[in-house]
């Protein structure tokens, strides 16, 4: 069988719950060969599967990853930087080391991702990279600094990259879920949710189908005109 | 292991030159210049090669080593100058890694 025959290799951050574990089983089904991460183990196999046990910003271990996928496949075709920390607290009372922890999975471990995985896709002059951000950005989310703040910084690292990597057939972009159902907004109370679903153009929660359709799009062989965007969910 | 990693850099400037399709010269010696206006490469070559090195290495010692680290940065004479200064920084990396 050839090696395009297998499917492509999707690299995905994140993959224990959520929308991670949704985006990893959605590409698995869809014919990709899926290399996964979290901190904890996983409650899920399949044989089309890797699983890496790591920190997204432990550089060694991202390293590690990445060598075993260039020893397996020698290829990463996609990655989706989907791991993410979130933390509702007024500035005020916010621990330092939540703002490192924050910090250091929000942005500094999609950096490492996307430097590691721009190293294999640069050599075959193909890649798409897609991060996750959200629309406390653009909404700037009282109670939410930090987080807020780490994926602005993920935007902008998007948009810079882009620049840098176009010449490498590679695209950058970055989808900004509204709310959705997931562990990471948990301890949200529900008159907040209710808030920020009335700023929205389309009041509803979103769903992982929602995100995921939006990284179908960027992961197309034709969207390779389509780079540094952000696209928000629910018409933020 | 200077011997070793000579050829080693040499074998990845090859590689990438012919990935983007450049003509080099037949003789790649440790005064060839891999970057500016005599190198060999343009940025994007030279970033090829960065990663073309650190891969070889990884293969052919089993070690995980980043070329592209602070101290190469922090160096008033860039080690990615010449085929020999190359050569040179990667056996300092591989020493001070085992």
């Amino acid at each position: 069988m050839s090696d395009v025959a297998k499917g492509p290799v999707t690299v995905i951050t994140g993959t224990s719950r959520g929308i991670g574990e949704h985006l990893a089983k959605h590409y698995l089904r869809l014919g990709h060969r899926v290399v996964g991460c979290s901190r904890r183990s996983l409650q899920w196999k399949h044989e089309q599967y890797i699983h890496h046990e790591t920190d997204v910003s432990d550089e060694a271990g991202v390293k590690r990853l990445f060598a075993d996928v260039r020893k397996r496949w020698n290829r990463v075709d996609h990655l989706i930087n989907n791991a993410g920390l979130a933390s509702m607290n007024h500035s005020l009372v916010t621990p330092f080391s939540t703002v490192h922890d924050i910090v250091q999975t929000n942005l500094v471990g999609p950096f490492l991702f996307c430097r590691e995985a721009a190293k294999q896709m640069g050599k075959r002059r193909f890649g798409r990279i897609v991060n996750l951000t959200t629309v406390a950005v653009p909404l700037k989310l009282a109670g939410e600094a930090v987080y807020a703040a780490s994926k602005a910084g993920v935007e902008s690292l998007t948009q810079v990259l882009a620049r840098e990597l176009a010449e490498f057939g590679i695209t950058v972009n970055a989808v900004g879920p509204v709310p959705i159902a997931t562990d990471l907004i948990r301890g949200v109370p529900r008159d907040k949710i209710d808030h920020l679903l009335s700023l929205q153009a389309i009041p509803r929660m979103g769903t992982c189908q929602d995100v995921a359709n939006v990284i179908d799009f960027f992961l197309r062989q034709e969207s390779d005109m389509v780079t540094g965007q952000t696209l928000y969910l629910g018409g933020v | 292991m200077r011997e070793e990693l000579l050829s080693l850099v040499t074998g990845c400037a090859r590689e990438v030159g012919e990935l983007q399709e450049l003509e080099l010269p037949s003789d790649l010696t440790p005064h060839t210049q891999l970057f500016g206006q005599q190198g060999l490469f343009d940025s994007v070559g030279l970033v090829g090669l960065v990663v073309a090195v650190e891969e070889a290495i990884e293969d052919q010692y089993g070690l995980s080593v980043t070329l592209a680290d602070q101290r190469a940065m922090s160096q008033e004479r860039s080690p990615f100058r010449t085929v020999g200064s190359l050569s040179e920084y990667a056996v300092k990396l591989i020493e001070s890694s085992r």
